[in-house]
C-alpha cells in the first residue's frame, strides 16, 4: 500500500494506539528473553533477591563457564542436540521418501495405504495406551523412542505429497523412460525440487526435537537419556533438592556469593542455553516458514 | 513419414491403457516399512483399549488382572466421587477450550491492524519479535513466569520499590484467576504466530479492490470491514472449525508445567487428568477408559465440524 497523506487527527491518533500497542505487545513479547539473560550475568545474590530489573549489575560470566559442573546438564545438552540432529534427518527423510511414494498412482492400495496414514492424525488411541505399546516395545529408557515415532508424520508426507504432485510430470517421466528406477528418480530429480517443503518440515521437526519434554517424561527414568528441557524442569521443580547437590557439588571452589551457583541461577543460565538456537537460528529462517505457510494457506 | 521406433512411441501405440504398470507391488513394497512404523505407533496403541476392561494393577501381566467389563466406564457416571471430578475437569477443559474459541478472532484482528502500520521496517521487526514465543517450550514458558512473577520476581520485586504494593502477590500459587491466567501465556505464545496465517491471506487479496473503494470514498476502517474481514472469513471460519474438532485436546504440557497443589482443582483438564490419575496414580485402567471416550467425542465433533464445513463452505476439512 502506498504512503498516503495523514492529515486528519483521526488518522494521527489511531496511528498512534496503532503503533502503540503493537511495540507495547513487542516489548512483552521478549523481554522475559532479555530480563533472565541480563539475570544469568549478574551477581548472582542480587539475583535471587529479585533486585536486578533493567539493567545487569555485577556483571560475570561465572553461570556460563561453570556451566558444564552443573550436574546433568552435559549430558542433557548431548542428547537434545542428538536427537534434534537424528530425529530431524530421519523425519525429513521418512516424510520425503514416503510423499513421493504416495504420488504414484500405480502403487497397489494407494488410496487406501494413504487414507490409512492420514487417519491417524485424528484418531488418538490416548496417553495410557499409547504409553503401554512404547514399554512393550521395549523403548522406555531408549534414545530410540525421541527419534523413530517421529519418522512417519501424516501432516509432513501429505506437505510433501501435495509439493510433488505440483511438479511438471514430465521430469520423472522423462528419467523413467531412460530407465531410471524410482528410487534413482527420487535421489536424482525430486528430492533436488522438494528442498523448500523439506526445509520447512526440517524447522518445524527440529524445533519439535529440541523443544520436546513430555516423552522425557514418559518413558525415560535413566538420567542419562535426560533432555536439557527435563533438566530443566527438574530445577524448577525440586529447587531445594537441587540446592543442596549443588552446594555440594561447587563447595570449595567459588567463594563469593556473587558467583556461587543457586538454583535460581542455573535454572536462568538453563533456560537461555535451550532458548539460544532458537533464538540464534530464528531470524534467517523466519522468512522461510512464511513462505511454506503461504503456500500452505493458497492450498487450503 | 515418420518410421523411427523409439520405445515411447511404441509404447503409445501397442499400448494405451495403463493398466498394471510393473512397478506396482515394488512401489508398495517401498512403502512398507513406513507402514509398519504408522502400525506400531498409532494402531497398535488402540489394542491397548482392553485394558480399560480390566482391572489392571500396574506390575501384573494384564492376564492376571481381574476382567470387570464397563465398570469403570460405569463408575464415571455412577460413583459421585468419581462424577464430580469428572465435572469438575471437564469444566476446566470446556473453559479453557472456550476461552479460546471465543477470543479466536484475536489472530485476525492482529493481522488486520499490523498491515495498517506503515513502516516496514516496524512491521517486520513485530512480526520476527512476536512470533518468537511460539518457538520456546512450556517449560520455558513456565520458567519465565517463574522468574518474573515468583515472589522474588521481577513484578513483584518492582511494585514493591516503587512502593504499590507491600507484600509480593501470588501469581502463580494462586487459584484466583486460572483460566485466565492459563489463557494469557497462551495469547502471549501464540497470538503472534497466529496472525501469520492471516497475514499471508492478506497479502493475497487484490490492491485493486481497496483502489477502487479508496475512489469510492471510503476511510480505513469501511475497507477493512467491507473488503479485509470478508477476504480473511474463509480462512478464520477453516481454523475454528478445526478448533472446535479438537476441542477436547488442550494438550497437556502447558497445564503441567503450570500445575500445583494450589491451583490444581482448575488447571487439570482432560489431559492432563489423564496423565495425574494414569502415569501419575497409577489408574491405568481408569484413565484409558477416560481416554476412550475422549477419542470417541473428538471423532464425532470432527464428523460434526466437517459437516458444517461441507455445509457452509461446500467441501470438508479433511
Amino acid at each position: 500500500m502506498k504512503k498516503k497523506i495523514k492529515c486528519s487527527p483521526g488518522d494521527i491518533v489511531f496511528d498512534i494506539f496503532n503503533y502503540g500497542f503493537f511495540a507495547l505487545f513487542t516489548l512483552i513479547c521478549i523481554f522475559p528473553f532479555y530480563y533472565i539473560f541480563i539475570n544469568t550475568i549478574s551477581n548472582n545474590d542480587l539475583s535471587s533477591r529479585g533486585l536486578i530489573f533493567f539493567l545487569p549489575k555485577g556483571i560475570h560470566f561465572s553461570n556460563y563457564t561453570a556451566i558444564m559442573s552443573i550436574p546433568g546438564f552435559s549430558q542433557a545438552a548431548l542428547v537434545s542436540v542428538g536427537r534434534t540432529v537424528i530425529g530431524t534427518l530421519l523425519t525429513v527423510g521418512g516424510s520425503a521418501l514416503l510423499g513421493f511414494l504416495f504420488t504414484k498412482e500405480q502403487m497397489w492400495g494407494r488410496k487406501f495405504w494413504y487414507r490409512c496414514i492420514v487417519i491417524t492424525m485424528y484418531l488418538q488411541a490416548g496417553m495410557i495406551p499409547w504409553y503401554i505399546t512404547m514399554r512393550n516395545l521395549h523403548l522406555t529408557d531408549n534414545f530410540l523412542a525421541y527419534v523413530i515415532p517421529g519418522i512417519v508424520a501424516p501432516f509432513n508426507v501429505i506437505l510433501v505429497k501435495t509439493f510433488v504432485e505440483s511438479l511438471p510430470a514430465s521430469l520423472q517421466e522423462s528419467a523413467e523412460i531412460d530407465g531410471a528406477g524410482y528410487f534413482t528418480v527420487f535421489t536424482r530429480i525430486v528430492f533436488p525440487l522438494i528442498k523448500p517443503i523439506l526445509g520447512t518440515i526440517a524447522i518445524f521437526s527440529a524445533v519439535g526435537q529440541w523443544s520436546s519434554f513430555t516423552d522425557t517424561l514418559f518413558l525415560m527414568t535413566d538420567s542419562r537419556l535426560f533432555t536439557l528441557q527435563y533438566v530443566l524442569w527438574q530445577y524448577l521443580n525440586e529447587a531445594s533438592s537441587m540446592a543442596s547437590i549443588l552446594k555440594s557439588n561447587g563447595g570449595g571452589m567459588t567463594a563469593s556469593l556473587a558467583n556461587m551457583q543457586t538454583p535460581l541461577s542455573v535454572q536462568m543460565t538453563i533456560s537461555m542455553v535451550v532458548v539460544l538456537p532458537i533464538l540464534c537460528v530464528y531470524p534467517f529462517c523466519q522468512r522461510f516458514f512464511v513462505k511454506g505457510i503461504m503456500m500452505g494457506a493458497v492450498k487450503g | 513419414m515418420n518410421l523411427s521406433l523409439n520405445k515411447a512411441s511404441v509404447n503409445n501405440v501397442i499400448k494405451p491403457k495403463k493398466n498394471k504398470k510393473p512397478g506396482r507391488y515394488k512401489l508398495f513394497f517401498m512403502t512398507v516399512p513406513f507402514l509398519i512404523l504408522c502400525f506400531l505407533f498409532s494402531y497398535l496403541p488402540l489394542y491397548g483399549w482392553k485394558y480399560a476392561f480390566y482391572d489392571y494393577k500396574v506390575g501384573m501381566q494384564l492376564s492376571q488382572c481381574q476382567y470387570v467389563g464397563f465398570q469403570w466406564f460405569k463408575s464415571l457416571i455412577a460413583n459421585p466421587v468419581q462424577r464430580g471430578e469428572v465435572i469438575r475437569v471437564m469444566q476446566n477443559t470446556f473453559a479453557m477450550s472456550g476461552l479460546g474459541i471465543l477470543t479466536s478472532f484475536l489472530p485476525l484482528m492482529f493481522a488486520i491492524f499490523l498491515v495498517e502500520i506503515s513502516r516496514t521496517w516496524f512491521k517486520s521487526i513485530v512480526q520476527t519479535l512476536t512470533t518468537i514465543p511460539n518457538f520456546i517450550s512450556w517449560v520455558l514458558v513456565f520458567s519465565f513466569a517463574f522468574c518474573l512473577l515468583s515472589n522474588t520476581g521481577f513484578v513483584n520485586q518492582l511494585l514493591i520499590q516503587i512502593g504499590l504494593i507491600k507484600h509480593p502477590i501470588t501469581f502463580l500459587a494462586s487459584d484466583g484467576h486460572t483460566w485466565l491466567e492459563m489463557w494469557l501465556w497462551g495469547q502471549w505464545k501464540g497470538l503472534g504466530w497466529g496472525a501469520i496465517m492471516y497475514l499471508a491471506a492478506i497479502s493475497g487479496i487484490d490492491a485493486e479492490l481497496y483502489e477502487a473503494a479508496k475512489v469510492d470514498g471510503a476511510g480505513r476502517f469501511r475497507m477493512m470491514w467491507n473488503i479485509t474481514v470478508p477476504s480473511l472469513l474463509p480462512t478464520y471460519f477453516v481454523l475454528l472449525m478445526l478448533s472446535i474438532s479438537g476441542f477436547l485436546n488442550n494438550g497437556m504440557d502447558q497445564y503441567f508445567v503450570f500445575q500445583n497443589a494450589i491451583n490444581k482443582a482448575h488447571i487439570e483438564v482432560l489431559d492432563l487428568y489423564v496423565y495425574n490419575i494414569g502415569l501419575g496414580g497409577g489408574s491405568f485402567s481408569l484413565a484409558t477408559a477416560v481416554s476412550i471416550l475422549k477419542s470417541l467425542v473428538s471423532i464425532v465433533l470432527l464428523a460434526l465440524t466437517n459437516g458444517m464445513s461441507k455445509l457452509f463452505r461446500g467441501e470438508t476439512i479433511v
